[in-house]
């Protein structure tokens, strides 16, 4: 497997597959591929921290294993679960052939890896090398952080009726979160640590044209300058880099080639989705930002 | 490898300095630290700064404290020895860190000795011991001394003896329970074939339940001192006896105190709140709080349905600007919202002030608190469903 050899080696394998990373990100992930830890990513929603994973995936190139948490997440959700209907209908083949009365036998027959079905951490540690992405951990509850120490600790997997299973090839783990909640410190000591913050304008500016590069270059410029500028006041939720390319693609499919403050009025629910923020934001406040905008 | 040998030795420096600053950093940090500085190398400040970041902190928060730290030890690698270099990290660690109860038990031994003078060396030191001098003095101002110490010891039992609420919730984990409504599958299998291949029994399941989120805010300016200081008692007690509560205070400007509050001895507790509170006993603006919690903390502490008590008695200094529309988007970010008010004692309690005016349209339950009477009536609530809606006449 390709693992990049330096820091430098890393941001361009990103950059390959159009995710722009700082420096400080780039060095995070590149530890985390040679010493073999998770990496742990924080930061407000809309980021990109899931579209890491997702590039790292790509470029290393690796299986993709994505295990989306939720509240109440549980060992038959997330790492495998018996079939059970097949293991009934082994059961009931073996009264038919006269074999049930032999149980050690039909309970190793119906405990078998066959009638297994995987779930993402299972199949993970399992198969082709994987990476696997645990996305928005904070949106899990506490025993699921408990049950995952283990296998972030060894790579393994113990099933009561079968025994533990290892991995082959340790998986690459990205973990997410969107800090809901906080994580427990005993998975965070686990991991390396970075903290996704929102790009400065240069940066942003290199993700759009990496992202979006159908458009026209004034209007990039314009945009960048509009959200960098948003991102300096006082709202419920500012717009993370996601939002600021579905609201450039949206100015683009409405061809425009520059902003005007009626094209934003009309589009801002693209880049703000709360009530409060928009009622701010639309007429003169967006004005003025379209005005600095243009201006610089 | 030539520098292999210095290494090590310049990074237990650093992780020493870090934990002087406060920060949990321990051997296993400091290894990791020193493989990824091996593997990302130390030639360029910027990668270096982020592989040791990468391995040595765990939290956001900690950032800062870092930052100070590898700035002095990458101008200075010996700066682990140079007393400013630490006075000026101690600094930090008389915001994260705990003081030891037995200053406490001093203190409490010598209740009314002044404050202490700076010592003529100290002033040198870039070090701000004025703040920490009226820190103390505040704390003073929190002790319960104006209610009497009977009344205090005959409140703190009476909170103790308070059953915490059960306002439990169904979650999606299910537990054994031969009458629930689910079948276990997996379990009924097991049996089976422990009973030689039949289905003698289904295993059934019932879901688990658990008490939802609990957020506190509590306003702590002049006029609501006396009940915040008992009400701070049952807060703490909550806190440290139920899962998933956080704590906030607010006066002029918002802190949460979760954390300090999670010490086990109330004074300790109290002691630490006192620290990390930038104003007790001043004014009151109820709107900016409530809004730089929307904005900050919301999202971080109201998932999974949070019920949140909201203790004030509204008489907001700025009058009530901004305030009806922070609690109209604070009610729909949670499940049940609580106003909790003294001034609800009396009798025909009209709200008059433009803050209770502006808060009342926006909570789903208005109840006095001014007494332990009250408290044990809030319990009892809490553990029920939300009473209709109160709207002002």
């Amino acid at each position: 497997m390709p693992v990049p050899d330096s820091v430098a080696a890393t941001e361009a394998l990103l950059a390959a597959e159009g995710y722009v990373a700082d420096r400080a990100l780039a060095t995070a992930v590149f530890l985390a591929l040679k010493m073999g830890r998770p990496l742990f990513l924080e930061g407000e929603p809309g980021t990109g921290k899931t579209e890491i994973a997702k590039a790292l995936a790509a470029a290393l190139p690796r299986r993709l294993v994505r295990l989306q948490c939720y509240d109440g997440l549980d060992i038959s959700g997330a790492a495998y679960e018996w079939n059970h209907a097949r293991q009934l209908m082994a059961i009931r083949l073996a009264e038919a052939a006269g074999t049930a009365a032999d149980r050690e036998r039909v309970e190793h027959d119906i405990y078998d890896r066959k009638y297994l079905l995987e779930r993402p951490l299972l199949s993970a540690i399992t198969g082709t090398p994987a990476l696997l992405l645990i996305d928005e951990l904070d949106r899990a509850d506490e025993p699921f952080e408990a049950f995952l120490l283990e296998i972030l600790a060894d790579f393994q997997i113990s099933i009561p009726e079968i025994g533990t299973i290892r991995a082959e090839t340790p998986p690459v783990v990205v973990i997410t979160s969107n800090r809901t909640r906080e994580v427990h410190d005993a998975i965070r000591r686990r991991c390396l640590y970075h903290w996704v913050g929102y790009p400065d304008a240069a940066r942003e500016r290199a993700i759009l044209a990496a992202r979006a590069p159908w458009l026209p270059a004034r209007l990039s410029e314009q945009v960048v300058a509009f959200v960098q500028r948003l991102r300096s006041g006082e709202w419920f939720k500012l717009p993370g880099v996601a939002e600021t390319i579905d609201w450039a693609n949206a100015l683009a499919a409405l061809d425009a080639k520059e902003l005007d403050p009626a094209l934003v009025d009309s589009t801002l629910g693209v880049l703000m989705k709360y009530e409060d923020d928009l009622a701010k934001l639309r007429g003169a406040e967006a004005a003025r930002l379209v005005a600095e905008a243009r201006g610089g | 490898m030539s520098a292999a040998g210095a290494l090590p030795a310049n990074l237990i420096g650093f992780a020493r300095l870090l934990r002087r600053a406060g920060l949990p950093v321990g051997p296993a940090e400091t290894l990791a630290a020193g493989e990824a500085l091996s593997l990302a190398g130390l030639s360029d400040r910027a990668t270096a700064h982020a592989a040791l970041r990468a391995t040595l902190v765990h939290r956001r928060e900690h950032f800062e404290v870092f930052d100070h730290a590898f700035d002095l030890w990458w101008r200075d690698p010996e700066a682990g020895q140079h007393a400013r270099a630490m006075a000026l990290l101690d600094g930090f660690r008389e915001k994260t860190k705990p003081p030891p109860a037995a200053r406490r038990v001093q203190e409490a031994l010598h209740e009314r000795r002044p404050a202490r003078e700076p010592k003529p060396g100290e002033q040198k030191q870039e070090l701000d011991v004025a703040m920490t001098v009226s820190e103390q003095e505040r704390l003073r101002t929190m002790d319960f001394e104006a209610m009497g110490a009977a009344e205090i010891a005959e409140a703190r039992r009476q909170i103790a003896r308070l059953v915490l609420p059960l306002d439990d919730r169904p979650t999606r984990r299910f537990r054994p329970d031969p009458r629930g409504p689910r079948v276990d599958l997996r379990r009924t299998i097991r049996n089976s074939l422990r009973s030689g291949g039949d289905v003698p029994a289904l295993a059934r399941t019932r879901r688990r339940v658990k008490p939802p989120p609990l957020v506190a805010l509590c306003d702590i300016s002049g006029s609501m001192t006396r009940y915040a200081q008992i009400l701070l008692h049952f807060l703490h007690a909550l806190a440290n006896r139920r899962a998933r509560v956080s704590v906030f205070l607010f006066g002029t400007r918002l802190t949460n105190v979760t954390r300090a509050l999670l010490k086990r001895d109330p004074e300790v507790a109290f002691e630490m709140v006192a620290r990390i509170l930038p104003d007790w006993s001043g004014g009151t603006r109820i709107g900016d709080s409530l809004a730089a919690f929307n904005r900050l903390w919301a999202r971080r502490v109201l998932a999974q349905g949070a019920v949140v008590l909201l203790i004030t008695d509204g008489l907001d200094r700025q009058g009530a600007e901004g305030l009806a529309e922070a609690a109209a988007r604070l009610r729909r970010s949670c499940r049940r919202l609580v106003w909790l008010n003294p001034l609800l004692r009396f009798e025909g309690f009209q709200p008059r002030s433009q803050g209770a005016r502006a808060l009342l349209p926006h909570v789903h339950e208005h109840r006095p608190v001014h007494n332990l009477a009250s408290l044990k009536a809030l319990v009892d609530s809490l553990s029920g469903q939300p009473a209709p809606h109160r709207r002002a006449a």
